[in-house]
């Protein structure tokens, strides 16, 4: 049995369903990110988890034991808010030492690991601070050593880095799956941003209106996402999608005929922007499209096209291989692999196998 | 503030001048009076000259006020140890009933929650002297009046709305997710109670007890009815000084000077929690 299991949660606030029958597990030592647009029951889930929300229906069990009805103090949970939630009135070092001092640890051993976590995070010269005089990112790191200082069994992370500046959150995103690790803790980590999702998670659980739609490693999230939201949701720019009907076992999409997938007959098709190769002269398996206009985004560009049956998509593609491409009007050719489509069901929006022969 | 010229700085001053005498001109003339005799008070027309004298404090500390006509007795200070003994008592125990109900008027929704809140806000609406006179019946029959402890019972209908919905506010104002974190932290709900609820709510409290202390401190009515001479307060006390003999204008100056006096200490000590910044930089800004 996995080390931390949600199972079969469903939590309202009055009307609204925060989550419906959500379950996962976690093993010892991975980290989980939850990802989801806002307003999808990320948070919720994490409260949940933490005791700060009881949930309507179903448990969280932790290493073998029911929590249900356990309050936050009973759980043996670090969480690390959204808005930080420092103890105004404390010092950073008491902020710090506070999940310690509840748990009847001597001053010796309270000074030499908050000492050590606040090493760690690179706050050490900041401890006799009030929270107020402390920068967003010293806020944010407090907040976090808060949640790690007592080695918890699960550490619950809110979107710690929402709230602090671009360069730091870069920083963050390289340091905290390499600290999490070295602490070998066990950590759900809730996001709103789909690259952090998949920096920082060993696997993504995928959240949309209240309802876990997918949990996988990262490239398995991207490559063969559940359906259609997950699909749009993980890359940027977003997956191109048109819609095709089948006829004589292929179909055509992005001006390519493809074979088409066993079941259903209409579908939705998705293809990656940076499944599109673009050249300036006609290559075996081209097709022939508009190029709009070019977007350069300092190493890469995004290209806007336009099918001969005037559907629009983007492509994107290096910055050096976009220098090529004039900034007006001009017919180009666009090479698209058949294997890089996806199809999907136009109306549930869930993902279906491929045809067996898509190979090309 | 680099567009100020001279003039403006000039008229601003005396603008300010003019509204800083016109409020606290009743202060300082009061102040004057403590330090005149009746005879210097009354003169007509009045001069802020005169040849200052002690004797009415002298007279209010020592209890005896020698007229022209014979001896007063005059109880003032224990009068002004009554209204400290009432106005800290039942500020004491409005702070004790009030946070914890405010702080559970904040945090949780509870079936009738509004309704009660509401009910104790609406004693503060009733004319004091509707409930007097079956107060003072009541109070009669149960041995309550002229006690202590009676009046600062009645004091409850001034003081504890005033603190329950003042702090209730403060309460309401401190980030949840403060005390979730606490309470993640493993500390018990009463724990984060005392150790972030109460020290971030401290302006709050500081601020509605030292107005619940003015407001008992300045009753009147309460304490007229259900109190006799030995428990009334300074309030009341200053009636003693309207005599057979008139008016003793000097006394009445000198007894405001010296009870205004601990309130403005209080406030004065007060301020300190008052200016203390609320959250400030606990959450994101």
């Amino acid at each position: 049995m996995a080390y931390l299991t949600v199972q079969n949660v469903t939590k309202r606030f009055r009307r609204d369903v925060a989550l419906a029958d959500v379950s996962l597990s976690v093993e010892r030592g991975e980290t989980m990110a939850v990802f989801g647009p806002s307003g999808c029951g990320k948070t919720t889930l994490l409260r949940v988890i933490a005791g700060i929300h009881e949930p309507d229906q179903g448990s969280v069990i932790l290493d073998g034991h029911r929590l249900d009805g356990l309050t936050p103090e009973h759980r043996d949970v670090g969480m690390a808010f959204q808005n930080f939630a420092l103890y105004p009135h404390l010092s950073a070092f008491e902020n710090i030492a506070s999940p310690l001092r509840a748990h009847r640890v001597t001053g010796a051993e309270i000074r030499q690991r908050v000492g050590r976590v606040a090493e760690l995070l690179r706050i050490g010269h900041v401890l006799d601070h009030l929270p107020r005089s402390l920068s967003n990112g010293q806020k944010q790191r407090t907040s976090l050593a808060r949640s790690l200082v007592r080695a918890p069994s699960v550490v619950l992370l809110d979107d710690p880095l929402r709230n602090v500046d671009a360069k730091l959150r870069y920083e963050m995103r390289f340091e905290l799956p390499r600290l999490l690790r070295s602490t070998d803790t066990t950590a759900l980590y809730v996001t709103q941003d789909y690259k952090e999702a998949m920096a920082i998670g060993d696997r993504v659980a995928v959240l949309t209106d209240g309802r876990l739609v997918q949990i996988d490693t990262p490239e398995t999230i991207y490559t063969e996402p559940a359906n259609t939201d997950v699909a749009r949701l993980f890359g940027d720019p977003t997956i191109n999608l048109a819609e095709a009907s089948a006829a004589d076992g292929t179909l055509a999409a992005f001006g390519v005929r493809v074979p088409a997938p066993a079941d259903g007959r209409h579908h939705l098709v998705g293809l990656r922007p940076e499944h599109i190769a673009i050249s300036l002269e006609q290559v075996p398996g081209a097709v022939p499209m508009e190029l709009d206009a070019v977007m350069p985004l300092n190493v890469r560009a995004i290209l806007l096209l336009r099918t001969a049956d005037g559907q629009e998509l983007l492509a994107s593609c290096s910055e050096d291989e976009a220098a090529r491409f004039p900034r007006r009007h001009q017919a180009v050719w666009a090479r698209i692999r058949p294997d890089d489509l996806l199809f999907f069901d136009p109306d549930s929006g869930v993902r279906r196998a491929a045809a067996a022969a898509a190979t090309a | 503030m680099t567009r100020s010229t001279p003039l403006g700085r000039v008229v601003r001053g005396v603008l300010l001048a003019l509204v800083g005498l016109f409020f606290l001109f009743p202060i300082l003339w009061v102040f004057l009076m403590s330090f005149q005799t009746n005879e210097q008070i009354l003169r007509i027309p009045p001069s802020p000259f005169f040849e200052p004298t002690l004797q009415n404090y002298t007279a209010l500390l020592s209890g005896r006020l020698e007229t022209n006509t014979g001896v007063l007795e005059i109880t003032f200070l224990n009068n002004l140890l009554n209204s400290v003994i009432l106005s800290v008592g039942a500020v004491s125990l409005s702070l004790v009933l009030a946070v914890p109900a405010a702080y559970a008027f904040a945090r949780f929704k509870f079936r009738l929650g509004e309704d009660i809140a509401f009910t104790l806000l609406s004693f503060r609406f009733a004319p004091p002297l509707l409930v007097l006179l079956p107060l003072a019946i009541y109070f009669q029959a149960i041995g309550l009046m002229d006690t202590y402890m009676g009046l600062i019972w009645v004091y409850q209908l001034i003081t504890l709305p005033l603190i329950l919905w003042i702090v209730r506010g403060y309460f309401e104002d401190i980030s949840e997710d403060i005390e979730h974190a606490h309470r993640v932290d493993g500390h018990g709900w009463l724990r984060t109670f005392f150790r972030v609820a109460i020290p971030l709510a401290r302006p709050g409290i500081a601020a509605a007890a030292l107005l619940a202390f003015i407001f008992a401190w300045n009753n009147f009515v309460f304490a007229l009815v259900l109190a006799s001479a030995d428990k009334q307060p300074v309030t009341v006390g200053a009636l003693a000084f309207v005599t057979a003999s008139g008016i003793q204008y000097g006394q009445v100056a000198a007894s405001i000077v010296l009870s205004v006096t601990p309130t403005l200490i209080l406030a004065l000590f007060a301020q300190r929690y008052l200016v203390e910044g609320l959250s400030l930089g606990a959450v994101k800004g």
